[in-house]
């Protein structure tokens, strides 16, 4: 369990996966990808962790994952095998709303 | 948070795309990602503070943006028209720095103190050993400081940071949103904020930057033509010059244009309605920020463009004129003199909330307050389905007689005469009143209406303490590059004239 702080940057221990913190909630979140814990970047997770076959959708570099209470979100900085989930509930890509073009 | 995420994205996302382009010279954003590692190794060596670019748009610029970022290191873009002791005392307070310049410009530059000067060129094929492939992950740390224009004073530099710039990014852009064939032509000089946005916003969403260092219509017109451009931005005069371009065309034979934005000052009602009919299926967006708010805050977007130009409902129609509504990821509101919340269509001083609002100046204290909202100086009101309207800068309302007048308001008016071309209004000062309202008009050739019929033209459509009392003619107002009116210039000329 971590709290997450807005602009902290997190890595994936059993996949490539680089995510961004964009929105947090005021708890405690058991955030993982590939079913293991993730690390922050700069951080060596442990030796050994494997992915785990339940949890390889994989990510997309630029999407935004979010969780059903849209509490949490993430921004995927480098994609990965491994797919993101909070307290065991796998986080969904948020639809894209564009704003026009302004400069 | 740092800017070089967003370029290490695009670079391993679309690395092979082209990221910029310059006349013959390209970069692609895998190259523009090395080009700014070897010249952020460069800087970190040479042991300079700062890296400032003095220099019209060229492949530089966005090397130069992320390899400050990259080196931890303020980026300064500073105005290329600036020389001597102007110069000098901006250099004197960015110093030590590394400045990137016109190479005519390198030897004078070197023989002041602190300044490592560097040609255009030489920085942009910057090479030797591999970057470290890190950077610093302070979200606190200084971007850009951006001298402003200064148009009421002394120029002083904003401070953005790089959580600010980014959140501006990551709240108005969609990662890779744009297509292949996508380009921006990119006019507005790199010391504007508009340009340093259009850099990172473009980057981010994957399109093609093609610059146009010195903005004139008809290179713009040429090369957004040659180069299939899909978006622009243009500040209101590069529109005005455009369309006078275009001359009597009936279109403007733009078919690639699908995007126009526009910002950076008020843009006249006859030159938005002139160009959405030379241009009737582009997409106009009209973009309202400010330096200190990292640009964008505020859109008024293509639909609402295309309602407010068809509709006969008057409150529809007047929204053409409105600078829109804030982004989702910004509040705005507005304040009285008294720091209290006014309701719609009050008028009073725009305060604005967000990520992405610095409101920070290099050397003095943060007009941010505690509950994190930013006094812009610009007034204005919100209607009541949130339509922002500009009224121009606090500082520049004329008190007469205890009435506060908004100059913005009594142009319009002025501006709706057929024989007026442009008009600045400013308050000189007066024995009775305190202040009296003055203006300079500029007419259109081959109309010559009296000093009283424009004054009774005012008088019938404003209260009459908003007439006028003088009215000067002259042959052109004073701008400055961006297109800002220089009131302090008005004024001072109607000083000089009794």
């Amino acid at each position: 369990m971590t709290q997450l702080k807005a602009g902290a940057r997190l890595r994936s221990a059993v996949c490539t996966t680089e995510v961004m913190v964009i929105l947090a909630p005021q708890v405690e979140v058991d955030l993982t990808c590939g079913g293991a814990a993730v690390h922050s970047l700069g951080s060596d997770p442990p030796d050994g962790l494997e992915i785990s076959a339940d949890a390889k959708d994989g990510t997309q570099i630029g999407k935004r994952y979010v969780n059903e209470a849209g509490d949490l979100e993430l921004l995927c900085t480098k994609p990965g095998e491994g797919s993101l989930a909070a307290a065991g509930a796998a986080l969904v890509v948020k639809g894209a709303k564009p704003l026009p073009s302004s400069d | 948070m740092n800017l070089m995420m967003l370029l290490e994205m695009a670079s391993s996302g679309m690395g092979e795309r082209v990221a910029v382009q310059n006349e013959g010279q390209a970069l692609s954003y895998a190259e523009l990602f090395r080009a700014a590692g070897h010249a952020a190794e460069r800087l970190k060596a040479s042991g300079s503070q700062r890296l400032a670019v003095l220099d019209v748009s060229s492949l530089a610029i966005p090397i130069g943006v992320f390899a400050s970022a990259y080196a931890g290191v303020p980026f300064v873009p500073l105005n290329y028209r600036l020389t001597g002791a102007e110069l000098e005392r901006l250099l004197a307070e960015i110093s030590p720095a590394m400045v990137v310049t016109d190479p005519e410009r390198v030897e004078a530059l070197n023989a002041l103190a602190g300044i490592d000067a560097v040609s255009r060129d030489e920085f942009i094929a910057t090479s030797g050993p591999d970057p470290s492939g890190e950077w610093p992950m302070d979200p606190d740390e200084i971007a850009v400081l951006l001298y402003t224009s200064g148009t009421t004073g002394a120029p002083k530099a904003a401070i953005l940071r790089h959580k600010h710039l980014v959140s501006y990014i990551l709240g108005s852009v969609e990662f890779m949103s744009a297509g292949e064939e996508d380009a921006g032509l990119l006019a507005v000089p790199p010391y504007h904020i508009a340009g340093i946005a259009a850099i990172a916003s473009s980057i981010y969403s994957g399109r093609r930057i093609v610059q146009l260092p010195n903005f004139s219509a008809e290179r713009w017109l040429e090369l957004a033509r040659s180069e299939r451009i899909t978006n622009a931005f243009v500040v209101p005069t590069m529109l005005a010059r455009i369309i006078d371009a275009l001359g009597e065309r009936e279109t403007a034979d733009l078919p690639h244009l699908r995007a126009l934005s526009y910002g950076g000052g008020k843009m006249p009602l006859t030159v938005i309605e002139r160009a959405m009919k030379l241009l009737p299926t582009t997409d106009f967006t009209n973009a309202y920020g400010l330096t200190e708010t990292s640009s964008t805050i505020s859109l008024l977007g293509p639909e609402e463009h295309r309602e407010a130009a068809s509709s006969n409902d008057s409150v529809a129609r007047r929204r053409l004129v409105s600078v829109g509504r804030a982004l989702p990821s910004v509040e705005v509101e507005i304040r009285g003199a008294d720091g209290s919340r006014l309701g719609p269509d009050e008028r009073g001083e725009i305060y604005v909330r967000g990520e992405q609002v610095s409101g920070e100046y290099l050397g003095r204290d943060s007009s941010v307050g505690a509950d994190g909202w930013f006094p812009t100086r610009d007034g204005g009101s919100l209607d009541a389905d949130g339509y922002l309207f500009l009224e121009g800068r606090i500082d520049d309302v004329i008190v007469r007689g205890g009435e506060n007048l908004s100059p913005g308001e009594i142009e319009d008016v002025l501006l709706e005469h057929s024989a007026v071309a442009d008009a600045a209004v400013v308050g000189v000062p007066d024995e009775q009143w305190g202040e009296a309202v003055a203006a300079a008009v500029v007419l259109r050739s081959g109309h010559t209406p009296t000093e009283t019929e424009l004054k009774q033209w005012v008088k019938d459509r404003l209260r009459s303490s908003r007439t006028p009392e003088r009215i000067e003619f002259e042959s052109e107002l004073p701008y400055n590059e961006t297109g800002k009116l220089l009131r302090r210039v008005v004024r001072a000329r109607l000083l000089e004239t009794p």
